[in-house]
């Protein structure tokens, strides 16, 4: 093995593929395992930090005092800051009923995160995880009042009927994109719309819309159709936590069953990677983004069947928030792998929960969460930033090999 | 104006790149440098351009050290790099792009382009290079856009120019101009440095040659002292056969059969325009052309990669027309491609991912729809060490190989199957001579095997030393089926260029 290797010879990766490039160190798609856990964490970090900034300069009553009384007006900042992320801590993880809440929130999230994660992994950006959301939880909802059967039967119909509804949704722009080469950035957005206008007119329709009602607000699920609560035993009506979480967490585990062992997580890789490559191997590309789009409106669907299912039990306008959305700054902060999306979105489940705590504790409000939510994002999209904070050894360096040929 | 590099030092995390380099180049001279894919040639000229700092070691211009914080500073200094890729904004023009960065102006913030033209105008008519400065960038052929490179350096006053890897983007006919403009240039007081891996091309143009090899500069020599066999040998360190070694084809059995072929290209224009050509087990076909002949739509028609319009293609005897990659792949074709890390690779995958890559979804390597990564293992470790794969590990991305490594993942995973016929495109295009000789070598063992071979290449001494037959393609036709033993390259340039010796 030769020692010598020229730094401009080894990342042959850059020739050709410049397009692609960005979007996977964005997506984290072949990245190594330590950028892929260091890279979100000091984003994380960060994040707090700026965060920390924004509740100290957005202080009022203290920036009254910098004048005056600087010494009084740090220290009263510095409550705020602590104040605000106790809170945040305590309201996510500080008690049983934190820790349901905590968990009730982060089940859509894992789910739509994987959604757009798997959409990632093979090269696709899948944003109409909002408009899959919203026709799946229609599905589900107009199966869970509709039909009245026993709940062995009448759940998992449910779940299977949210889950088709996401996926028939996904699977248009997939074809769109294949068939016609249609940008699925730009159908999936356009989809969105589409969803979010076709759910306000069935849900004022006789056929969703709840007796007596004038708003948009569905008939109510049968009990046979709502997620079981796990704790319910313990009869207490504050700990919601519900079958979704165990829903999301085996949609994990079957995410990264099909990635990373089954010949079409394989195949759908390589469409990410090179779909020239996926063509010289005998691969149908066309298909495998039609399939790609449809496990991955599957997916979103079944977030907003938990929705559904697990959380309101009927159908309003605004059921899937923008969960979608979110889903993607998810999918950024998991890297794309299935593992990363259940753990950031068991942090972001938590950032909603204590947030809530902190709005009604501190008067701090519910949007810094965003604002924080917003800034991980730019941190992961600007590694070279985080790089430079933390004086982190470019990757690409650290990896760099000796391959020369010939002694 | 004389530049020294003196005990140029830079280490990476494990690696030395460069090991007390000495080199010197002087108004009026080409200095050539020659190395191999890893030997050390573009951190060194990356450390001369200011883009890394040397570990120790200095720079002197006129024997005065000078130091480069980045490119400014060298460019400052008179120093200009012409890129092995090219860096211009395809939709400005020629004249914008040679401006770009330093821009002539009237007035604060109001560009002078008459002027920036004129002053392009000049220095195309004083240099020999052929421009239209208003002509869009990607409207214009590589060959040309290289001319606009070089402009963009003149236009900057450098009086050394660094040349990296220019020749591998230009087609034969451009590389004999370029070295007109390289001529001009030293004659018109340049230094010039010229980075390259072929040995023809640096014994051709260069005044004096320094030959690197894991970052040490280990010999210079003039062009009359040197020639091929010992220039490969300081290069790589052991000697190399440069000559392709086989034996007389025993031609079998017909295996491949093309009758009447027409294919377009994307843009619904002919390429193949009536191709008939066979191939038999046992011989190696070649196929010679100026690039963009049909070849690259000849292949990805063989190869299933485009379906053709009409005409027939027959393997074994079963026609395989209509068929797709995979159709023709069960049918014991293998394929080298033409462009490597765009077609014959998955960039992201693992070494052991790419070498089941067009196999993967049978048996041993997957049972129904469950990848067997073990079995994958298991075979992959077997490639590696037989096709003397250089690489830490099977579990690395095939990215982080060299070109060379890379090409021999494509030919062990395309080789390591009971073949029939093997359709190679440009197999040793950018790669350096070991592997080449390697290549070649295992080319001829499935010659010699059984296999028929159609290699298209557009490098012509190759293709003539690597065929039995030698087929020439112009215009989309076949327009000479020559025995390459009885013709001379000059008659086969000829065949090229569409005419008749």
């Amino acid at each position: 093995m030769s020692t010598s290797e020229e730094p401009q010879g080894a990342p042959a990766a850059d020739q050709g593929d410049e397009g692609g490039s960005f979007l996977r160190d964005l997506t984290g798609v072949g990245a190594n395992w330590r950028s892929a856990i260091l890279v979100p964490a000091l984003a994380l970090l960060s994040a707090m930090v700026v965060g920390a900034v924004i509740i100290a300069v957005t202080d009022i009553d203290a920036l009254r005092l910098l004048g005056s009384e600087p010494g009084t007006a740090f220290s009263q900042m510095g409550d705020s800051i602590w104040g605000a992320y106790k809170s945040l801590f305590v309201g996510s993880v500080g008690s049983l009923r934190a820790l349901s809440e905590t968990l009730v929130q982060a089940t859509p999230l894992i789910l739509a995160g994987l959604s757009v994660a798997i959409g990632f992994r093979a090269g696709l950006f899948n944003i109409g995880a909002q408009g899959q959301l919203l026709v799946g939880g229609m599905f589900a909802l107009w199966v869970g009042f509709t039909l009245h059967l026993p709940v062995y039967l009448h759940l998992p119909l449910a779940l299977l009927a949210g889950a088709l509804g996401g996926a028939i949704y996904g699977a248009i722009p997939g074809l769109l994109r294949a068939r016609t080469g249609a940008h699925e950035v730009i159908t999936t957005i356009m989809m969105n719309f589409i969803a979010l206008r076709l759910v306000d007119y069935y849900l004022k329709s006789s056929w969703f819309q709840a007796e007596g009602r004038d708003d948009p607000v569905s008939k109510a699920i049968d009990t046979s159709a709502q997620m079981p609560r796990l704790l319910g035993f313990l009869d207490r009506t504050d700990v919601r936590v519900h079958l979704g979480i165990v829903v999301a967490l085996l949609a994990a585990y079957g995410v990264y069953w099909l990635l990373f062992k089954t010949t079409l997580g394989y195949e759908f890789r390589a469409v990410g990677y090179n779909p020239r490559g996926a063509k010289y191997a005998g691969m149908s590309v066309t298909w495998l983004i039609v399939g790609v789009m449809a496990v991955a409106g599957a997916l979103a669907g079944l977030a907003g069947t938990d929705r559904i299912l697990g959380v309101l039990h009927r159908g309003t306008p605004g059921f899937a928030g923008t969960l979608g959305f979110d889903a993607i700054t998810l999918a950024l902060l998991g890297r794309s792998h299935p593992w990363g999306v259940v753990a950031s979105g068991l942090l972001f489940g938590a950032l909603v929960a204590g947030g809530q705590e902190m709005q009604v504790q501190t008067d701090i409000s519910l949007d810094l969460i965003l604002v924080i939510q917003a800034l991980v994002v730019v941190f992961i999209a600007a590694p070279a930033l985080i790089r430079a904070i933390y004086r982190v050894k470019a990757a690409r360096e650290a990896e760099r090999l000796t391959t020369g040929w010939s002694t | 104006m004389e530049l020294q590099l003196r005990g140029i030092t830079k280490r990476f995390p494990g690696v030395l790149a460069n090991d007390r380099i000495d080199l010197t180049v002087r108004s009026s001279e080409i200095l050539g440098l020659l190395g191999e894919n890893g030997a050390g040639k573009t951190t060194l000229m990356n450390i001369l351009y200011g883009l890394y700092t040397a570990d120790e070691g200095e720079v002197l211009i006129d024997g005065a050290p000078r130091t480069f914080a980045g490119p400014g500073d060298a460019i400052a200094a008179g120093i200009g790099m012409v890129h092995q890729h090219f860096m211009l904004v395809p939709v400005f023009t020629v004249t914008e792009n040679v401006v770009l960065g330093v821009e002539p102006t009237r007035g604060p913030g109001i560009l002078n382009m008459r002027e920036a033209r004129q002053h392009v105008t000049e220095i195309s008519a004083k240099y020999h290079l052929a421009v239209d400065p208003d002509a869009l960038i990607e409207t214009i052929p590589v060959g040309v856009q290289q001319r606009v490179e070089i402009i963009k350096v003149l236009f900057r006053d450098a009086q050394v120019l660094v040349f990296d890897e220019p020749t591998a983007v230009l087609t034969p006919q451009e590389v004999d101009e370029f070295f007109g403009i390289l001529r001009g240039l030293r004659d018109a007081g340049k230094a010039i440095i010229f980075i390259t891996h072929k040995l023809k091309e640096v014994l051709e143009i260069s005044d004096r040659i320094a030959v690197l090899r894991r970052g040490r500069v280990v010999g210079e020599r003039t062009p009359k002292e040197a020639d091929e066999a010992t220039l490969a040998e300081m290069m790589v360190g052991r000697p190399v056969e440069l000559v392709v070694q086989k034996e007389p084809a025993k031609p079998g059995d017909l295996v491949l059969e093309v009758d009447d072929l027409v294919v377009f290209d994307d843009r619904d224009h002919a390429q193949v325009n009536g191709v008939t050509m066979t191939a038999r087990a046992g011989e190696i076909v070649g196929i010679a052309g100026v690039q963009g002949n049909g070849q690259t739509e000849l292949v990805e028609a063989l190869t299933g990669m485009r379906h053709p319009v009409s005409g027939t293609i027959r393997v074994l005897g079963e026609e395989v027309t209509k068929q797709g990659p995979r159709g023709i792949h069960q049918r014991g074709v293998a394929h080298v491609p033409e462009d490597r890390q765009q077609a014959g690779l998955v960039l992201g995958f693992t070494v052991a991912e790419n070498l089941i890559l067009d196999s993967y979804y049978a048996e041993p390597f997957s049972h129904g729809m469950l990848m067997d990564w073990k079995a994958t293992a298991a075979a992959a470790t077997g490639l590696v060490g037989e096709y003397d794969i250089r690489t830490p590990s099977i579990d690395l991305p095939v990215s982080h190989l060299s070109g060379g490594n890379q090409q021999k993942v494509i030919v062990a995973r395309e080789f390591s199957r009971d073949v029939r016929l093997i359709v190679a495109s440009q197999p040793t295009r950018g790669l350096d001579v070991g592997s080449i000789e390697y290549i070649h070598e295992r080319i001829i063992l499935q010659r010699d095997a059984g296999a028929a071979v159609v290699i298209v290449s557009t490098e012509l001494d190759e293709v003539m030393a690597l065929a039995d037959r030698l087929l020439v393609m112009f215009a989309g036709r076949v327009v000479a089926d020559l025995d390459p033993t009885k013709v001379t390259p000059a008659d086969v340039g000829l065949y090229m260029a569409g005419a008749t010796p």
